[in-house]
């Protein structure tokens, strides 16, 4: 390696480089400053959401004092927890540019297949019933993607279609107005546990210690390979702001039932799938499939294949957020999966920033998003107010989100940026 | 080797339905030189390079490259011989970052699966850099912030980086500024210079002369002919282009 970037700095024109860490050092100033003119330019990241979040506090805290209190704190995450999941499938379908209105029901239907095998006459343990609902689910997702990517049917159509169908799987298997009680302790257990507080506090710092590890050998890497990096100051300062933001979630968590189990699950999938989506060639060829389709089968990327395991990857998520729903509500009922699953889990990756037109976002998108709306419903059902109006407001929320999209999108144009 | 061409084609066909939009064309470039073909809207040109990139493969005759008669069927075979388009549309993800776009299809990893981002940023800088590319603000910017001649840079440099033997350029100066064009043009100079195989394909006529060894003119899917560059003029190209040689109008109308 070293030889090779000696022939760098030899390169013949004596211009200055400016896409070479060794001719311009990256100073905490520069960087801020870089920061500060992205900002400029409109490329916002996710500022929007996190000043939105703390209005929404501040309003609801000061009508009703128990908005911001330890155990609404800890409702709020066993609340998002369902949402969230399905949201992170929904994210990568976004990203691909396409829609799936199916995830609401495909919930319902790994619910439903989990605890018909956890109960009489079958009783299959829960470590065998899990994979296998779920791999019902996964199975849905790439027969959507079969008929949506072989016969060429617009993913909106097949997966309305799904929404229709599955619903009627659910209906036919429970019976109108029945209720399947789940009663699989370990199951329930997913949205039912705490950690203990001493656990919770040790999870913490292992996280942080893993944040601070990241940002160190990333750091290390880039320079030994005369890259550009992040000035230690600044990444250390990021470490150190995400940190104490778990150490107050694990503070004020104990101070009620403690950090919630789903809580640490909800963060290993944040963790796992934005690892599959920034850097893996997966990941990659999802966002260029996004961004241009044309240029990733021209690069001779096998597209059809990448849509078919996106829309494998939304359905399983949705199984998985259909059995957190189930666990949540020690129950799976005919209604399992309607209302406003779908347009709240969708409604939840675009709050967070996730773009509809494909190739924008994160999956981290999800978790914001859901907390933003499982905080509206939290706070307006403190205050009393009907599910009408808390709709509304919902609605609101979702056309303010896609505004500030739209508008940053558009400064960010005019400066040259996107 | 230098007079041998590195990129030969024999009688190539290509029939869509009942027309035939190729008839019989022969055609060959040879490494360190730049080819430009020119012709009218529906001449062949794009069909012409769509053969040779293998996205729809020639129905009769044979393709040579370093002498060898070798088959193109699918982009990847003509990707695996080192022959690169560089296409009107830029094909490149505005999303994506100018290292992403360099190495789009062709990522690196590291185990287990992680991209090795460092690695594939350092020899992108490296390639741009060679090229005498010195514009970009940062290698980490997404490419729709990037200027028209920026991005076409950008495309063209793709297929160096992949060590590329013939690089076809289609319609590379369209919709630039004069800057930028002889931004792109010095670029195309600069690809024969390094040994590579340049194929040009221009409706600006100011641009062929000023870039490339020899012109060939296609018309209705037929080769009028071939100039050297420096032994013709404008307007003589312009009259092939308009009326072809007589003697070969075709009879398909």
């Amino acid at each position: 390696m070293t030889t090779t970037n000696d022939s760098i700095n030899d390169a013949p024109d004596a211009v200055p480089n400016p896409m070479l860490a060794s001719e311009i050092q990256q100073s905490p100033v520069t960087f801020v400053r870089g920061y500060l003119r992205r900002l400029r330019a409109g490329d916002l990241g996710s500022l929007p959401i996190i000043v939105g979040l703390i209005i929404i506090a501040v309003i609801f805290q000061t009508q009703n004092e128990n908005f911001l209190t330890p155990r609404n704190f800890v409702n709020l995450i066993l609340q998002m927890a369902g949402i969230t999941t399905i949201a992170y499938g929904v994210v990568f379908v976004l990203l691909l540019g396409e829609i799936d209105l199916s995830v609401g029901y495909v919930s319902a239907v790994a619910a439903v297949a989990l605890t018909l095998m956890l109960r009489p006459p079958t009783v299959i343990p829960w470590y065998v019933a899990l994979p296998l609902a779920l791999l019902i689910a996964a199975a849905i997702g790439v027969l959507h993607g079969l008929i949506i990517t072989v016969i060429q049917i617009p993913a909106f159509v097949v997966t309305l279609a799904g929404l229709l169908a599955w619903n009627g799987v659910v209906l036919l298997i429970i019976g109108e107005g029945g209720t399947i009680i789940l009663q699989d302790n370990t199951i329930l257990g997913l949205t039912n546990s705490y950690l203990p507080h001493q656990i919770g506090w040790l999870a913490g710092a292992l996280f942080i210690l893993y944040l601070a590890y990241n940002q160190y050998s990333r750091i290390r890497i880039r320079r030994s390979a005369n890259l550009s990096y992040t000035p230690p100051i600044v990444a250390g300062a990021q470490v150190a702001f995400l940190g104490l933001l778990i150490l107050i979630v694990i503070f004020i968590a104990d101070q009620d039932r403690g950090v919630p189990l789903i809580g640490v699950i909800l963060l290993f999938l944040l963790g796992g799938l934005s690892f599959l989506a920034e850097r893996t060639r997966f990941g990659r060829y999802v966002y260029a499939i996004g961004g241009n389709k044309e240029a990733a089968r021209r690069a001779g990327i096998k597209v059809e294949q990448i849509r078919i395991m996106v829309f494998m990857i939304s359905s399983l998520m949705a199984g998985l957020g259909g059995i957190v729903l189930a666990a949540r509500l020690r129950s799976v009922a005919t209604n399992a999966g309607g209302g406003d699953l779908l347009l709240n889990s969708i409604a939840a990756a675009v709050i967070g920033g996730t773009s509809l037109f494909g190739g924008r976002g994160k999956v981290s998108s999800a978790v914001l998003g859901a907390l933003v709306i499982a905080s509206v419903q939290s706070g307006m059902g403190l205050l009393g107010l009907s599910a009408g109006s808390q709709f509304i407001v919902t609605g609101l929320v979702l056309l303010m989100a896609a505004a500030v999209d739209a508008l940053s999108r558009r400064s960010q144009r005019r400066s040259g940026l996107a | 080797m230098a007079d041998q061409p590195l990129l030969e084609l024999k009688g190539v066909t290509k029939r869509f339905g009942a027309i035939e939009a190729l008839t019989k064309i022969d055609f060959q470039v040879k490494a360190g030189e730049v080819m430009a073909l020119v012709g009218d809207n529906g001449a062949g040109k794009s069909t012409l390079i769509k053969g040779i990139a293998g996205i729809y493969p020639f129905d009769e005759g044979q393709i040579y490259f370093d002498g060898k008669p070798v088959t193109i069927l699918t982009p990847r075979d003509s990707a695996a011989l080192g022959i690169e388009v560089v296409y009107q549309d830029l094909a490149l993800a505005d999303n994506l970052d100018v290292v992403a776009n360099m190495f789009l299809g062709r990522e690196r990893v590291q185990a287990p699966w992680r991209l090795n981002e460092a690695s594939m940023e350092h020899d992108c800088i490296e390639t741009l850099t060679s090229l005498a590319v010195t514009t970009l603000r940062s290698v980490r910017q997404p490419v729709a912030s990037l200027s028209g001649g920026q991005r076409q840079v950008i495309a063209v440099a793709k297929a160096v980086m992949w060590n590329s033997r013939v690089v076809i350029l289609d319609e590379p100066t369209a919709a630039l500024g004069v800057a930028q064009t002889r931004q792109v043009l010095d670029l195309v100079r600069r690809l024969a210079q390094k040994g590579l195989a340049v194929v040009l394909i221009s409706h600006n006529l100011h641009d062929v002369f000023e870039a490339s060894d020899r012109i060939m003119v296609l018309r209705l899917g037929h080769k009028v002919t071939e100039f050297a560059t420096t032994d013709t003029t404008q307007e003589e190209v312009v009259y092939a282009i308009t009326a072809g040689t007589v003697q070969r109008v075709p009879g398909m109308e």
